[in-house]
């Protein structure tokens, strides 16, 4: 699985990253973007799903 | 001069009043009413003509559309922008960058977003941890509390006080000042309220001078330092985004941690489960922002339109409800209950599109951390039933009294 953030659709209402720290960061100005070139670990699926379930400005992905 | 409508409200789809009290009051069967009676949007002669849109699709639509709705009016008054004497237009506006439309929003805003981001604003939470439990110690072992007026109102004030480098101790004079600016809507301009603004302005006049004179790490002094467009802000620009981060950040927080108060004080079960399990917090708190979405914002639209079949007209006022959009059951399961575990909540309670609220990550934490340390002093309380809630009127709703009893401290 990967987790993508769409950068022109992210408004930085930081939910993805407080959801999920292990799969997204948030850089200096409260953007976020996905760690490890979005590649989901094993076991943290759920969380990924939660973070796209999450975000108000639908900018997160997920390829399955 | 627009021309102004008071009196009741003799109905909702035509003549609402949403700095009524009774919009107040009622405003969810409000909204309900007017949906099933297929008016997804209401209109109003007064402030010189308004829209009240009522789904996510439209308001997020409208937050979306900086080409036909600026945002040089957030806050809907008796005199449209342009009537107001030497107002600062679009694309700046009085109090950038909520004033601001692009291109230049972008510039203003993103001078503020670092100031603002998660990871400058984490390190608060001792101080806010501090705030409030000081506030509670301060309540001695009275069995009746007021939970706005000795807790909520005081945390966002103390915190966003400190940030600008202004006296904690002025808190009082802070919130005369939001209530004029956003509380007293409806009202005419009469030479007290002119009077009280004058006072505002003579204020932050000082206050600014005084950091001109000595520089300090605060955000006054960081304003008038920043640059924008290779350029030193404005003095207009600079105490402008003063007045907002001081309006902004108080009564909406203090709002939304006081109708969380007011939601576990009224429901025992949800109480119970968040004091038995307190990391459920942090989600019940993202409930309790979608149900209780203390803002709606404003817009002014630029030129004649329509928009969903009604007719706008140029600088008509347009109502962002993003607590009705919260409420739209096409948006949400189970829209009008609060599901304090709620899974999926795509809220809009910090608004939407390139003006989300730039403190929300503050105003998350005051949240999360007000609650947990109200809940962890007072396992158990309950509303007084020989007093009254009050709420706010106006586009920041809230409790503004919550007279409490203390069955349980710890």
């Amino acid at each position: 699985m990967r987790v993508h953030v769409d950068p022109s659709k992210c408004q930085g209402h930081n939910r993805c990253y407080a959801l999920a720290p292990e799969l997204f960061d948030v850089d200096d100005y409260g953007n976020a973007f996905e760690l490890n070139d979005g590649v989901v670990p094993a076991g943290l699926e759920d969380k990924a799903r939660l973070a796209l379930a999450n975000c108000p400005e639908f900018a997160i992905s997920i390829e399955e | 001069m627009s021309e102004t409508v008071y009196g009741p409200v003799t109905d909702w789809a035509t003549d609402f009043d949403h700095g009524s009290p009774a919009y107040a009051a009622n405003q969810h069967k409000i909204w309900d009413d007017l949906k099933n009676s297929g008016c997804p949007i209401a209109h109003t002669e007064r402030y010189g003509g308004t829209w009240l849109p009522l789904t996510h699709e439209m308001v997020h639509s409208i937050a979306y559309d900086t080409d036909h709705f600026s945002s040089e009016g957030p806050v809907v008054g008796q005199l449209k922008p342009s009537e107001v004497p030497d107002r600062i237009g679009a694309p700046i506006g009085p109090v950038p960058p909520i004033s601001s439309d692009p291109p230049f929003h972008n510039e203003a805003r993103r001078l503020l977003l670092p100031a603002f981001s998660p990871k400058m604003i984490d390190p608060w939470r001792d101080e806010v941890i501090e705030i409030c439990n000081k506030l509670i110690d301060d309540m001695g072992d009275a069995d009746h509390i007021d939970a706005a007026l000795q807790y909520s109102q005081h945390i966002p004030v103390m915190v966003i006080a400190r940030m600008l480098g202004l006296p904690v101790e002025d808190g009082d004079r802070f919130r005369g000042w939001v209530n004029l600016v956003l509380s007293g809507i409806g009202e005419e301009r009469t030479e007290e309220r002119m009077q009280k603004f004058m006072e505002f302005n003579e204020y932050l006049a000082y206050h600014v001078n005084d950091h001109k004179e000595n520089p300090r790490e605060d955000l006054i002094s960081f304003l008038l330092n920043a640059e924008i467009f290779g350029e030193k802000l404005s003095l207009e620009h600079a105490v402008g985004t003063v007045i907002l981060l001081l309006i902004a950040g108080i009564d909406t927080t203090w709002s939304g941690i006081g109708s969380s108060l007011w939601h576990l004080a009224t429901n025992s079960v949800d109480r119970r489960r968040l004091v038995e399990n307190p990391d459920m917090i942090p989600t019940a708190v993202e409930e309790f922002l979608r149900a209780y979405a203390p803002v709606t914002m404003a817009r002014v639209v630029k030129e004649d339109m329509e928009f969903h079949g009604v007719q706008m007209k140029k600088e008509d006022w347009v109502l962002l409800p993003f607590p009705a959009a919260n409420r739209d059951d096409k948006q949400f399961a189970n829209a009008h209950e609060v599901v304090i575990d709620r899974e999926e909540n795509r809220h809009a309670a910090f608004g939407l599109g390139i003006h989300r609220c730039l403190g929300s990550n503050l105003a998350r934490l005051e949240m999360n951390v007000a609650v947990e340390v109200f809940l962890q002093r007072f396992p158990d309380f309950s509303v007084d039933a020989n007093e009254m809630v009050t709420w706010s009127t106006g586009q920041v709703r809230g409790p503004r009294t919550l007279p409490f009893v203390v069955n349980a401290r710890a």
